[in-house]
C-alpha cells in the first residue's frame, strides 16, 4: 500500500497569535512555525502502517511558500520517505488544496490519503472531506482508531454523541483526531538522514490547477477581550455572588 | 433567496442544534429543512413547526439511515439548484458532509460562521478564536456551517409548512455503517446546556468526575471536560470542549482543575459568566474568569456541592 499524507506549516500551537494592526491577518513575521499537530499524527499513522508492514511507501506532502520545505523535512526525519512540494505564495483555500492533492494522487496513484482532522490557522476542517469527494473516494472523517481487514478500513470517528465506527471501501481518505495516536520525535540521526531525502517541488501551474481564493478576506480583526473578575476567597462568596450578582443559579 | 437547511437529528428527534442554525438561515432568505434519513418522518413533522420554516424536503431512504458523507452530499448536489445557500450546523456531522458537497459544486465552503454581514459576507474564528476573520464569498451558491452558540434558537413551534417527500439517490457503495458507542447521559446535551460544568486533568482521575456530575445535577448541567482530562482517558472524547472539540456558550461555565490553554479557551469563552477553580493561581484561565477561586479542588467540589444544598 502506498500512503499520501499531507502536512501544513502553521503557526506554532503554543504562539499566542496576533492580528495585525491593518487587520490584514495575523502575525506571521519572527513567529514559531510547525507542522499542524493534526498533520504530525497523520504522519504518525503512515508510519506504523510502513511499521506493522501494511504500507511499503510513505510520501509526505506540503503546499505553501519556499519554507514549507521544512514542515516535510520534520516528516522525512520522522520517518516519511520522500516529499513533495507545491511551492506557491498564494495562501490556498482548503478547496485549492484539495485540488492540487487531487492532481498529485493522480501522479503518484496511493491507496490511502491521510491528512489531519483540521488546520490550526484558519479551522476550517475542510480539505480532507473535499479531496474525498474530488476523487469520488470514501471518506473517514475524525478518526480515533483504524484497522485494516479484507482490504477495507475499519474506522473509528470521534462524533459528537461518542463514537461511531464505518466500513470505508479503498482507496480512501481519512482525517485523523487527536486521540489516533502519540507522534513520535525525530531522533538526530534521522534528522540528519532526512537531509538526503529527495523532495520534488512543482507550482500549482505545473499541476494546471487554479488556486485563485474564492473567498475574499475583508478584514481580521481580535475578538472582544473579557474584563477580568473577581479573586473569592471562599465557596460561600461564590455561591452567593452567583445567585445574587450574576443571578445566574 | 432561498436557502437548504441540513437537519441534524437521530431518525427521531430533531437536534436542538438545528433551531439556532434557522436563525442565521432566516437572516439569509426563505428556509427549507432537508430531512434526511431513514423512519425520519417524525423528525420531518417537528421541523415543518419551526417558526421561519416554510418547507420541508423529506428523503426517507435506509442509504440515508447513518447520515454517510458519500451518500448524502450526492443528495445536497441534486437539490443544490433551487437554492442560493446550503446550511449546517458546525457539528461532527455537518463538519463531515459540508465541504464534501462544496467540492462537488466547486465551491469553497465557509466554516464555523458566527456573524452574517451581509448575504455574502460572513465572520468566522480563526486560530482558535484569537482572530475573527470577515471573509466575501464570490461563489454562486454559498455552502456553510454555523456556529450554533452564535445565534439564539427560533421557537421550535409556530410554523406548519408543507412536507414534500422526495426521491433519494442510489448508495454510493463506498461505506457502510458498522456500529455506535453513544455516551449516555441524563445531562443536558453540553452545547445547548445553560450551565456547564468542566474538569480538567486536576481532576486526577476519572473516578472522580462523580463529583462534578452531583454538582450537575443539581444544577442541571451539563459536564465537559478538558483535553487533557479526554487525553488521560478520564472520560469520552465528547466531553471535549475546546479549538478541536466542542464549542459552548452557557450562561455559567464552571472550569474545576483546569489551566486553561488557549485551545481550551476557544471552546467556552464565549460563556456568559466564568468561574474557575484552580488550586494554581498562576493558571491562565483566571484571566478570563469573572469569579477566580484559588483552592484545591478537592476542598471546593464538596464545599460547592453543600452550598447549593442551603
Amino acid at each position: 500500500m502506498k500512503v499520501l499524507v499531507a502536512v501544513k506549516r502553521v503557526v506554532d500551537y503554543n504562539v499566542n497569535v496576533r492580528v495585525k494592526s491593518d487587520q490584514t491577518g495575523v502575525e506571521t513575521t519572527n513567529v514559531k512555525m510547525s507542522m499542524n499537530p493534526f498533520d504530525e499524527i497523520a504522519v504518525e499513522e503512515g508510519l506504523r502502517l510502513k511499521e506493522s508492514g501494511a504500507a511499503d511507501e510513505l510520501i509526505a506532502v506540503s503546499i505553501g511558500s519556499g519554507q514549507s520545505q521544512e514542515t516535510i523535512r520534520t516528516a522525512l526525519a520522522m520517518g516519511a520517505d520522500r516529499g513533495i512540494l507545491v511551492e506557491t505564495d498564494v495562501a490556498v483555500e482548503p478547496l485549492g488544496v484539495a485540488k492540487l492533492l487531487k492532481a498529485i494522487v493522480g501522479k503518484e496513484s496511493p491507496d490511502l490519503v491521510i491528512l489531519g482532522k483540521q488546520a490550526i490557522d484558519d479551522d476550517s476542517n475542510q480539505t480532507g472531506q473535499m479531496l474525498s469527494a474530488m476523487l469520488d473516494w470514501s471518506q473517514g472523517t475524525f478518526v480515533s482508531k483504524l484497522v485494516f481487514e479484507d482490504g477495507k478500513a475499519r474506522a473509528t470517528r470521534e462524533v459528537d454523541c461518542g463514537l461511531e465506527t464505518v466500513l470505508l471501501e479503498m482507496p480512501t481518505v481519512l482525517t485523523v483526531d487527536l486521540r489516533l495516536n502519540e507522534p513520535r520525535y525525530a531522533s538526530l540521526p534521522n534528522i540528519m538522514k532526512a537531509k538526503k531525502k529527495p523532495i520534488d517541488t512543482m507550482t500549482p501551474d505545473d499541476l494546471s490547477v487554479d488556486v485563485t481564493p474564492r473567498l475574499n478576506i475583508l478584514k481580521v480583526v481580535q475578538p472582544p477581550t473579557r474584563s477580568t473578575g473577581v479573586m473569592l476567597d471562599s465557596v460561600t462568596d461564590l455561591v452567593h455572588r452567583l445567585k445574587n450578582e450574576a443571578k445566574v443559579i | 433567496m432561498s436557502v437548504l437547511l441540513f437537519a441534524e437529528h437521530d431518525n427521531t428527534e430533531l437536534k436542538s442544534a438545528t433551531l439556532n442554525v434557522v436563525t442565521a438561515a432566516a437572516t439569509l432568505g426563505e428556509v427549507t429543512i432537508l430531512v434526511a434519513g431513514s423512519g425520519c418522518s417524525a423528525v420531518a413533522e417537528a421541523a415543518s413547526k419551526i417558526t421561519s420554516v416554510t418547507k420541508v424536503l423529506l428523503a426517507d431512504a435506509e442509504i440515508y439511515a447513518h447520515g454517510l458523507a458519500e451518500n448524502v452530499a450526492p443528495l445536497l448536489v441534486g437539490l443544490s439548484k433551487d437554492f442560493d445557500y446550503l446550511v449546517a450546523p458546525a457539528s461532527t456531522t455537518g463538519k463531515n458532509l459540508m465541504p464534501r458537497v462544496a467540492a462537488l459544486l466547486d465551491v469553497a465552503q465557509i466554516s464555523d460562521i458566527t456573524a452574517i454581514e451581509s448575504g455574502d459576507t460572513f465572520v468566522r474564528p480563526i486560530y482558535a478564536g484569537n482572530a475573527m476573520a470577515t471573509v466575501q464569498s464570490s461563489d454562486p451558491i454559498k455552502v456553510i456551517t454555523v456556529r450554533t452558540t452564535a445565534f439564539e434558537a427560533v421557537a421550535p413551534e409556530g410554523a406548519s409548512a408543507v412536507i414534500e417527500e422526495i426521491s433519494g439517490t442510489a448508495d454510493a457503495g463506498k461505506s457502510s455503517f458498522l456500529g455506535e458507542d453513544l455516551t449516555v447521559s441524563e445531562r443536558p446535551e453540553l452545547t445547548s446546556a445553560k450551565i456547564v460544568i468542566s474538569g480538567g486533568r486536576g481532576m486526577q482521575s476519572g473516578e472522580n468526575f462523580p463529583m462534578l456530575e452531583q454538582i450537575a445535577e443539581k444544577l442541571g448541567a451539563a459536564v465537559g471536560a478538558s483535553r487533557a482530562a479526554v487525553d488521560a482517558g478520564f472520560v469520552p472524547n465528547d466531553y471535549q470542549v475546546g479549538q478541536t472539540g466542542k464549542v459552548v456558550a452557557p450562561e455559567l461555565y464552571i472550569a474545576v482543575g483546569i489551566s486553561g490553554a488557549i485551545q481550551h479557551l476557544a471552546g467556552m469563552k464565549d460563556s456568559k459568566v466564568i468561574v474557575a477553580i484552580n488550586k494554581d493561581e498562576e493558571a491562565p484561565i483566571f484571566q478570563i474568569a469573572d469569579y477566580g477561586l484559588c483552592m484545591d479542588l478537592f476542598d471546593a467540589v464538596p464545599q460547592l456541592s453543600a452550598e447549593l444544598d442551603k
